[in-house]
Formats: structure tokens, sequence, C-alpha cells
């Protein structure tokens, strides 16, 4: 993808200071999305991000696009509602861990099962970065550095990519925040892949989560080609460690709306009249 | 005069066809009424009523007594003894063989007994007792065999041949019984009439308007506005998405508004509640959408099939924050279709949500009407003709200049964050203060012209209402008139923002304000004591659900309130 160029990262950016700090995840992000849609020539006017709350949401504003920065949980809801209103425009969801697998799971489940032509990056940290560090669902079950749950959630981590995988979504990626060319590649192709694709990004937090410094070390990419048969997938999914870069596994199946019959007949009131 | 007629058996039996079968029998031959359908809590097994109001005018309010009762059978009809009211004048037809419960002897009514098992096993093999009801009430009617069978045949349509074969045989025996009453039916004149419900009228002015997209999660008694809108969309193009909750389906809508759609949900109470918090970011974001509320009787599950005026006070307040938007009511059937497309409309070109209030009653009764009038309205959208576009721009009149994605040197984010005029995040007090103005102001300025309520007379004694109230009121100020008062009616269409000045101006000269509403704790008169001085002396006909509003019962309080 580097052979031609014509568009730089830099002119997909919208000028607006983000509000992450220093060391966050979410900046490398930011890079890769500007760098996958200057990898496409992406047209601006005909690209929107859409997000829910959170800090990883804030991230459509960065971009120079068009956007919707949209209440807690309900990102994936407008980015297919626009998506099915507009075939025609390029729809990226975005969203934090707690955003899209907490509040917003069953949007979630839903987006993967429906296969709306659109792309979905989650940006987890495993952690609400935004109301100051509580557990969020793939927190681990020991993590006791918030004062909500001090002595740790106690709740087993929740499995993201399983769970796409359950719920019927085509097209399943892991990415770290660490390696965003990698990250930049993934997106490219989830952008350009016809149907739902999930791009889940181990994207620290050094703020509430210092620890996850040490991903670094674990991460790893994927050498395989993608999986292709489910149940191979579901064995991958359920019982790994969740560090595994790159595309997991891909099944293309038709996306929906299906292409509707065109409009057959313009009075609606004959049934009426009597 | 009117004649009303009950038809009740249970869930299955076909009640409901029989009365549909009937209204339209009747209005081929010229006739107006009113069918409204009653069911139980059960799907299948519990009991279903089909109440049918013949009149001679189409203002419709549901029937107090019944001159007629057909029972198919007697079980469960205890649960219908709130609403079918019937009197010692009224007859009563049912198999010979089963018990009369009680309650409806001690009335001592008159009975005809009608052996309806035994005709529809005579007429055909597949004979259906909902079909010999309708020739032997369509006899009473004195309406045609040729047209019950005409229209039982169109209903078949879809079925075997031999169905439409044993309704016909059916209808026929029906007609030939000699059932030995007569019943006195309401005049009849020829006209351009429509047989729609409410709910069908919603969906049509929704789409007239140019709704291309819905969003619907099913709920009682919303689920057939969506319904009717799956079909309609396939006939004019548009896309329909089931989706998985409240939640979505609003969501769902205003993404397709923001993508420059005309969008459009359809829910009731409990629906309502799980959308405010994203009403609210359809306020703050500019977004356009029309949610359509049928109420039902509430809090919670509540009374789910039946209806109720209680959803006025999450739809004018529901919201978190200053969120101003706008709140319509349709008056009737017919009026559905009117109000549905005039929101659809101000919610486009005022760029904030519209919540409509319709209700169980006008949704799902069906009703012979006048070719419903149209929404003419014409309303542009704003566009930008310059390059320094400023998606919340500050202007005069508020509404600051629509894009759309796809649109070249527009871009932006819409935000439910507090924004600048750009729409970039702000939390400072100058952008907050701005465009919470702006907000207000965009909805305040407006001229929503006459349709803000329908007025009649201008009598001393005003009664006021909402939405479908307002045919129990007007027939409640005919009563009146006869009984020696003056009167004048006002039945508020638009209920946010409230027209002050057009309020105090139809209330000129009154000194009775009588404000009628079905709900418990009088959410209408609490929001209008809130909003507004009034010269006159204020009372309160607060009534809940389930049983409908009674003219008699409003023109009996009002007498007393009203007695020197």
């Amino acid at each position: 993808m580097n052979d031609v160029i014509t568009f730089k990262a830099k002119d997909y950016k919208s000028g607006v200071k983000p509000i992450w700090c220093p060391g966050c995840g979410h900046f490398s992000v930011f890079n890769a999305v500007t760098k996958a849609m200057a990898g496409l020539g992406m047209n601006k006017d005909d690209t929107v991000l859409v997000s829910g709350i959170g800090c990883s949401s804030r991230l459509p504003a960065y971009v120079d696009s068009y956007g919707f920065h949209g209440v807690h949980g309900r990102g994936l809801a407008i980015a297919q509602g626009l998506k099915v209103a507009r075939p025609e425009l390029t729809v990226i969801a975005m969203g934090g861990d707690g955003d899209g697998f907490s509040i917003g799971g069953n949007h979630f489940m839903h987006a993967c099962r429906r296969n709306v032509d659109i792309t979905y990056v989650v940006m987890d940290n495993e952690v609400y970065g935004m109301t100051k560090g509580q557990a969020s669902p793939t927190t681990p079950m020991d993590w006791d550095h918030s004062k909500l749950t001090p002595h740790g959630p106690g709740v087993r981590p929740f499995k993201p990519a399983a769970l796409a995988l359950a719920a019927g979504a085509p097209w399943i990626a892991r990415a770290y925040s660490g390696n965003p060319n990698q990250m930049a590649h993934l997106l490219a192709q989830a952008i350009e892949f016809p149907g739902f694709s999930f791009l889940h990004v181990l994207s620290q937090c050094i703020t509430f989560c210092p620890q996850q410094t040490d991903w670094k070390a674990i991460v790893n990419e994927r050498q395989d080609a993608a999986l292709e048969d489910e149940d191979e997938a579901a064995r991958l999914f359920l019982h790994e460690d969740g560090f595994q870069t790159g595309l997991l596994y891909q099944r293309q199946r038709p996306t929906w709306p299906p292409e509707a019959a065109p409009p057959n007949d313009p009075d609606l009131t004959g049934g009426f009249r009597l | 005069m009117s004649l009303s007629i009950a038809i009740t058996g249970a869930g299955g039996a076909g009640v409901i066809s029989c009365g549909e079968l009937l209204l339209q029998g009747w209005a081929r031959e010229g006739g107006r009424g009113l069918l409204r359908k009653a069911f139980g809590p059960q799907i299948r097994g519990g009991e279903s009523a089909a109440l049918l109001k013949l009149t001679e005018h189409e203002r419709y309010t549901a029937a107090t007594s019944y001159d007629v009762l057909l029972a198919l059978d007697w079980n469960n009809f205890s649960r219908f003894e709130d609403e079918i009211r019937l009197r010692p004048d009224s007859w009563i037809i049912c198999e010979p063989d089963e018990d009369i419960p009680a309650a409806v002897l001690a009335l001592e009514p008159r009975i005809a007994r009608l052996p309806i098992a035994a005709l529809a096993a005579q007429a055909h093999s597949d004979g259906r007792v909902n079909m010999i009801a309708v020739g032997v009430l369509g006899k009473l009617l004195g309406l045609s065999h040729t047209s019950l069978a005409g229209l039982a045949a169109q209903k078949l349509g879809h079925k075997p041949a031999s169905y439409q074969q044993a309704a016909t045989a059916c209808i026929a025996e029906g007609q030939q019984y000699d059932l030995e009453i007569t019943v006195d039916t309401p005049r009849r004149e020829a006209g351009n009439r429509w047989y729609i419900s409410g709910n069908q009228a919603a969906g049509l002015g929704a789409l007239e308007a140019g709704v291309r997209f819905v969003a619907a999660y099913p709920i009682t008694p919303a689920s057939d506005v969506l319904e009717w809108m799956a079909g309609g969309l396939e006939k004019v193009g548009g896309n329909l998405v089931q989706a998985e909750d409240e939640l979505a389906a609003i969501n769902m809508t205003i993404g397709a508004a923001f993508g420059g759609v005309t969008a459009f949900t359809a829910t009731s109470g409990p629906g309502l509640a799980l959308m405010t918090e994203s009403i609210g970011l359809a306020v703050a974001s500019e977004t356009p959408v029309t949610v359509f509320n049928v109420q039902r009787g509430g809090p919670s599950t509540g009374i789910p099939t039946k209806s109720e005026q209680s959803d006025l006070d999450i739809a004018l307040h529901g919201l978190h924050g200053d969120a101003p938007h706008l709140v319509l009511a349709p008056l009737n059937i017919a009026d559905c279709v009117y109000t549905t497309a005039w929101a659809v409309k101000l919610a486009r070109h005022l760029q904030t949500p519209a919540i409509v209030l319709s209700d169980q009653f006008i949704g799902q009764s069906s009703a012979i009407v006048t070719e419903p009038r149209r929404c003419e309205v014409q309303l542009a959208a704003k566009r930008a003709d310059d390059n320094d576009y400023l998606r919340y721009r500050l202007t005069e009149d508020g509404v600051s200049a629509v894009a759309a994605p796809g649109e070249p040197d527009r871009r932006f984010t819409a935000d439910g964050l507090e924004h600048n005029e750009k729409g970039t995040p702000s939390a400072s007090n100058a952008d907050h203060q701005r465009q919470l103005d702006k907000r207000a102001r965009k909805l305040t300025a407006f001229d929503y012209g006459s349709d803000w309520a329908d007025l009649n007379g201008n009598g001393e004694v005003a009664l006021l209402c909402f939405g479908s109230a307002s045919a129990a009121v007007e027939e409640a100020a005919a009563l009146l008139a006869q009984r020696g008062f003056t009167t004048r009616t006002i039945a508020l269409r638009l209920l946010a923002p409230l027209p002050h000045d057009a309020l105090h101006a139809a209330l000129e000269g009154s000194s009775e304000l009588v404000i009628v509403e079905q709900n418990h704790s009088a959410q209408l008169w609490r929001y209008l004591r809130g909003a507004m001085d009034f010269a006159q002396r204020l009372h309160s006909y607060a009534i809940a659900g389930p049983v409908p509003l009674s003219a008699e019962l409003i023109a009996h309080y009002c007498e007393e309130v009203l007695a020197p």
C-alpha cells in the first residue's frame, strides 16, 4: 500500500486538539485511521466516523471527515441507520470497551449478526478512562486499582472476538496500539471488506493501567492466513490469551439489507378507498 | 342517531373480521361508522370484541352502551363488562343452549336465540360461526348478500378457494335465518370515503411527508404503524430496519436523519421512555426525527391493549437538560394523516425531534372517513450558500443551514456534547448560553399558523383538550348546548412549544375553562397552569383509562361545576 500514496495522513486531521493523556494508545489509533484513509485515498466528504461516549469516542472530531459523536453505547446503531439509509457512504463506527461491550453490548451482538457493511473499531484499554478508572467488561478479575471495586471486579473478563464470532461477524482482526503500521494496514482491509468488519484494538491506558506497558512483550503477530472455518476460529477465540494480532478470521456472507426491488407503486392510498 | 353493536368471542374466533366486513359493507352503501377492537392480554384463546358504532357523522366517540350484543360464546365475557354496557332495551343474540351471565340477565334485556354453530355446520363443512354472525347482522342492517360475500372473498383472497365458498355459504345461511328482531339504522348518504385506522393513517402521513427510513421495535399498540409502513416503503422506496431494542431504533433513526434521509420511528410508553436519552441527543445535535407514540395505559407494562392519554408528561418533560422539542397530537383517526405529516415536516425544517402523541383508541380503531385532509405546507430545508460553513451557526431565527455527508466542503462532526457554531466540543459559558438560546428560539420564533388547534364556537364555557379527547369533547359541547350553556371547544394539536398567544386569543370572552383529558394526574391541566395565567375559572376533568372518555360524563361534570 506504500506504492501510490498521493494523500498524507495529516491531510485527514481536523486540527482539533485531542483531549487524551500523554502516552494514550488512542493517539496511535488516530494516526492509523488517518494513515488508512490516506492510503486508500478516501474521499473525506463521503466518509463518516461515528462514535459513542468515552475517551476513544472523541476520535471523530479529530478527523477531517463527516462525523457523529452520539450518546454512550449507541454509536453502532447510528452507524447502521446511516449506512442503510445512505449505502454509498463509507461508515466507520468506533468506541471503547465500556461503550461497545457493556452499555452497547446488545448493539454489538446484533451488528455482528445483521452484517451491515460498516467497520467497527473498538479501542480496548480494559478500563473506563473518562470516568477516572473503573473496571470494564474486559478488565482482569483481580485488577484492584478502582475505588469502585477495591478487591477487583471479580468477574471473568469478556472475550470480544469469541462473542463476535458467535454472533456472526464475518471479519475479525486484532491490532495493538504499539504497532500503528499493522493497525493501519488492517483498518484499510476492514474498510474495504464488504460486510461488518470488527477490529479489536489493544489500546493502552497508562494513566489508569500502567501495567499495560507490558503488552509490548506479550503481543504476537499471527503468521498464518486468517481462519475461515468457524469451529477452528471458535477454538482459537475461546482459548487464546487475547494478544494475537492480525487478521484472525474472515468468512464472507451476504450483507444486509439485500438489494431491494425497485419501488413498485407510488399510490399508497388505494387500499383505503372504498 | 347511532346504532352500536358489540360482537364478542374467544380470541381467534374471528369477531374482528366479522366487524370489519360489516363496517365495510355498511360503508359501501353510504354508511359511516367506527370499529373499535378490544382484546384481552392473551394472544390466542383469550377474548376479543368488535365494537361497532354506526353513525350519521364522523365525530367518532366510543359507544357508551350497546343496542345489540352478539355473543359467539360467553367465555370470559366478564372481562368486557366495563366496556360493553347494556340496557334493558338492548338485544342479546346468543346460542340457545348457553347460559347467559347473571349480570347480563339482571338487566332484563331482550334476548334472541340463534343456533350459530348449528347454522355454520349446516351451511358448509368448513363453516365458521363468525360468518354466520356477518349474515345475521348484515341482514339486520339491510346489507346485500352480494356486497358482503364480495368483501369476504376479498378478505380471504390469499386462502384456499374452499374458505371463500364456506364464507359465502355461511353469510347466506345467516341472512336467511329469521331472527325476528329489528333495529333502527342511521341515515346513509353516498360520499368519497375511506376505511382506515389511525395507525395506518399515521404511516400514510409520514410517507407522504417524505419519510424514507423507519427503525422499528415491536410494541403494542404501535406495531401496526410499523407493519403498514413496511409495505408502504416497498411501494415508494426506502428502508425499514427491525432494531434490537428501542435504544437502537431511535439511534438508527438519528443516523439516517443525519444522512439527510427523513426518518421516523413508532413506539408506545415504555419504548418512549427508553428512547428519551437519545431524543435529547437529537435536540443537541439538531437532528430531525419523528417519534410516533401510541399511548396505552401506564406506567410500566400497565394496560398495553387499552387507551390512555398519560404520556403527556414524559413527552413534554421527559428529556434531561433544557431540551426544547416539538410535541403534537392528532385529534382523530383521519387527522393522524395530517398531524403526522405536519410533525415530520416541522421536525425536518426546525431540525429537532418531534414526539407525536396518538393513542390506542384512535390508533387501533378503524373508521369510515371522508378522504383525509393532507398537509400541504412546504417547508424547505435551509441550505448554506457560502464557503464558510458552520453547522450550528447562530442565526436570527435560530435555524442553521443543514448539510449531509457527501456534500463537499461542509464537513462537520455532529455532537451531543455542547459545542460551538462549528460543532467543536465546548464547555464555555458563552457557547452554552448561545446554543441553548438558539435551540429554544428556533421553535418559539416559528409561525405555526392556524393548525395549532381546532376551534369551534365562541361561548362562555370553554372546553379544552388535546389529541383524541376532541371527539368526546365536541359531543359534550353539543350536549351542553342542548342544556342551555354556550360553549366553545379548543382541541390542541400542537402542545410544545405551547402557542400562548393564540391560546389566549382563543379563550378571549370565555369565563369558565374546563380542561378534559384521559389520565389520572391531570397532566394537561398542570402543564397549562404552569405555562400560562388564565383569566377564566379553571376546572379539571381528568379520568384515567381504560374505559373511553364519555361525552355524557364530561357534560355532567360541567353542569355540576358550572351550576350557579
